[in-house]
């Protein structure tokens, strides 16, 4: 009797955090739309509507296709991975702090980009589709770097430590960026800056294709274990009591979570704070569960960046970089988190 | 800590503060600080050598250009950079020995973003203001980011740990970057802010001198007046009140000091950071603990860094600068993982 209430109840807080999760995807799909008329030229729902049905003139549909939409999509897609990477990274290191923007993570992939762009400035559709790997092997680096400097013998590595190891290496990896690439030419100063402001620079067609199969492919990954996930959190003893080889999913995991912070880097630029804020929001939405979490993350992500971006291009006369807006929201965050943490 | 084990480190700090080091160090400084701004003088563009250097600044005559090339761009330019170079050392070392943080530093914590985002305001909605009062602005701006980072700082649970400082300051110092960012774009002001974010002292001249200097000198004078109890006080609260110190009048003058100091700084020559965190721990760990060869050491060996940061900033990449910011962090974050990982134990 009372497990049947009990099972009862579990249902009920499911289906809560299931409508909850729904909402979210409508609030993305509001967001979109939104976002497909507001800009330099403002479209109206109607006029966006007849276009994506292939009845609107010419000039709307450049601005729709080629202009808004690509942008638009890479927005949600950059805003889900960063997000659900920042998930892992908590969850992993058991810090509310972590996130790849504040790790020092992303700007290892920035520093590869900014080099490859510098030396091979043609945007063709191969070298774009080259550079998530690229900016994977620099985030990679980088989160090895920032281990290693992180880990003291007999101690491991505290929370706190790692951070400020990420946020120093950061720091040096800008420095470093902005003296190398103006050795190699000048111009490409205008484009680090651009870079470093968190600016969405990649946004045509091409670099959706280069970006998509990296969040199709490892977000289901990463769904799929969210059991795992779940049990990471509770400790290494206990997951080992569970049967879980923590070593092994622990850095796989933190692979996967590399890996999409260093393809949203590829198209997107240095913004950070977009995996510290979507978990958290997400977390006191459905809940620390991972099945759940996970997902909620992502569309708090996706929605944050489209959002941003969205606000960046429309509120002001001047186009302000997304990753300018989501600082400003970010860093008072980030502090708030920082007092309440024990 | 207990009040005789502080004592005991007392007369263990005594030893190991070096007087005659000290001394050594200082002359040795100067030396190399006039060097080092004769060599950036005559090296640029145009190398002109030493004696005509000596010359436009001893038998300034008007008609030769390379005299009107120095006195006009290159002079000023230079003792910019020395002048500067001081105040974030010194800004740091008694940073460093008022709140016994070995990772404070003026753009570690926050200062110098604070100072650089009331610039942006400035330079938005009160274009033309006379440079007396953008020093003023820009110690007002130092004032608030160091507020918000040790209001934050102190809001926490456990207090006020250095790392904690570091990370609050790493988050008020993005959120005024991202400011700053925002309303230089939005306003259109890039141009005359791009100095603070790559940091230079190409925009140094005579009448932003003839303001710091004695801003900095009076600063610098009252820091190490003031050094003695600054060393006591880096030797813990208890010991210093036992010593008959008045605590909170030292640390209220001494923070009046690091802001003024920081201030001044940043509004010639932008967000440079880690000059702060680097000379003092090298001085220290060369003189011994005591504040008064700790400061006046810094204050020349400050000098010193950013001459040189400058002349490479100018010879690296000619004729295009390099961001001395940049530069300098290059040195600096090494440096800053390296104190944060001893946890500063010696200081």
């Amino acid at each position: 009797m009372n497990t049947t209430f009990k099972k009862n109840q579990q249902q009920k807080t499911n289906m809560k955090k299931v409508l909850v999760i729904g909402l979210l995807v409508v609030l993305i799909v509001v967001a979109f739309i939104i976002s497909m008329n507001t800009g330099y030229i403002r479209l109206s729902p109607l006029e966006v509507f007849e276009t994506l049905f292939g009845k609107g003139t010419d000039k709307q549909e450049v601005i729709l296709f080629e202009f808004r939409l690509p942008r638009i999509v890479i927005s949600v897609l950059i805003g889900m991975a960063l997000a659900v990477s920042g998930c892992i990274l908590q969850t992993i290191s058991r810090n509310a702090l972590a996130d790849p923007g504040i790790l020092g993570i992303n700007s290892g992939a920035g520093l590869m980009v900014v080099l490859y762009i510098t030396f091979f400035p043609e945007k063709n559709f191969m070298s774009i589709m080259f550079l998530p790997f690229l900016s994977f092997i620099g985030a990679g680096l980088a989160a090895i770097l920032i281990y290693g400097l992180a880990y003291k013998k007999g101690e491991g590595i505290s929370p706190t430590r790692l951070i400020l190891t990420g946020v120093a290496v950061a720091a040096g990896i800008s420095s470093a960026m902005i003296v190398l690439t103006l050795r190699l030419t000048p111009e490409s100063y205008q484009f680090v800056a651009t870079w470093l402001a968190g600016s969405i620079w990649g946004s045509n067609w091409d670099f959706v294709l280069a970006l998509l199969p990296w969040v199709m492919l490892l977000l289901p990954y990463i769904f799929l274990k969210a059991q795992t996930l779940n049990v990471i959190y509770l400790g290494d003893q206990m997951a080992n009591g569970l049967g879980v080889a923590v070593e092994r999913e622990r850095r796989l995991l933190l692979a996967a979570a590399v890996g999409l912070a260093g393809a949203s880097v590829a198209v997107s630029g240095g913004i950070g704070f977009v995996g510290l804020i979507g978990p958290h929001l997400a977390k006191q939405l459905v809940g620390a569960r991972q099945q759940f979490l996970l997902p909620a993350s992502a569309l708090t992500g996706g929605l944050l960046v489209i959002a941003a971006d969205t606000i960046g291009r429309s509120i002001f006369q001047t186009e302000i970089p997304t990753g300018i807006v989501v600082a400003v929201i970010g860093a008072p965050y980030f502090l708030y988190l920082l007092a309440r943490e024990k | 800590m207990s009040t005789s084990e502080t004592y005991e480190e007392k007369i263990e700090m005594e030893k190991i503060s070096r007087p005659m080091v000290g001394l050594y160090l200082f002359i040795g400084g100067i030396i190399a600080l006039i060097l080092s701004i004769m060599a950036s003088i005559s090296l640029g563009a145009a190398d002109i050598d030493f004696k005509t250097v000596w010359n436009s600044i001893f038998h300034y005559n008007e008609d030769v250009t390379a005299h009107q090339v120095i006195q006009e761009v290159r002079l000023p330019r230079v003792l910019g950079a020395a002048v500067v170079g001081s105040c974030f050392a010194v800004s740091g070392a008694v940073m460093q020995g008022m709140t016994r943080n070995p990772l404070a530093d003026s753009g570690l914590l926050g200062l110098n973003a604070g100072a650089g985002f009331v610039l942006a305001l400035c330079f938005a909605f009160l274009p033309g203001l006379s440079y007396s009062f953008i020093i003023l602005f820009s110690f007002l701006g130092a004032t608030i980011g160091a507020g918000l980072v040790f209001g934050v700082g102190s809001l926490t649970r456990n207090g006020l740990t250095p790392m904690r400082l570091v990370l609050a300051g790493a988050a008020v110092s993005s959120l005024f970057i991202a400011l700053s960012e925002g309303i230089a774009i939005y306003f259109n002001v890039s141009q005359d802010l791009a100095f603070w974010y790559a940091g230079g002292v190409s925009g140094a001249k005579w009448y932003h001198l003839k303001i710091i200097t004695p801003i900095a000198v009076v600063a610098l004078a009252s820091a190490w007046i003031i050094s003695r109890s600054i060393t006591m006080i880096s030797l813990g609260e208890e010991v210093a009140v036992g010593l008959g110190q008045r605590t909170k009048v030292v640390k209220m003058v001494g923070m009046m000091i690091v802001l003024v100091l920081a201030g001044t700084a940043v509004s010639v020559v932008g967000g440079v950071g880690f000059v702060g965190l680097i000379i003092p721990h090298i001085t220290r760990a060369i003189v011994g603990h005591d504040y008064r060869w700790i400061i006046p050491n810094s204050m020349v060996y400050g000098g010193l860094l950013l001459v040189l940061a400058d002349l490479a900033a100018r010879t690296l990449n000619a004729p295009y600068e390099t961001p001395i910011g940049a530069l300098i962090g290059v040195i600096g974050v090494p440096f800053f993982l390296y104190i944060a990982r001893k946890g500063g134990k010696e200081l």
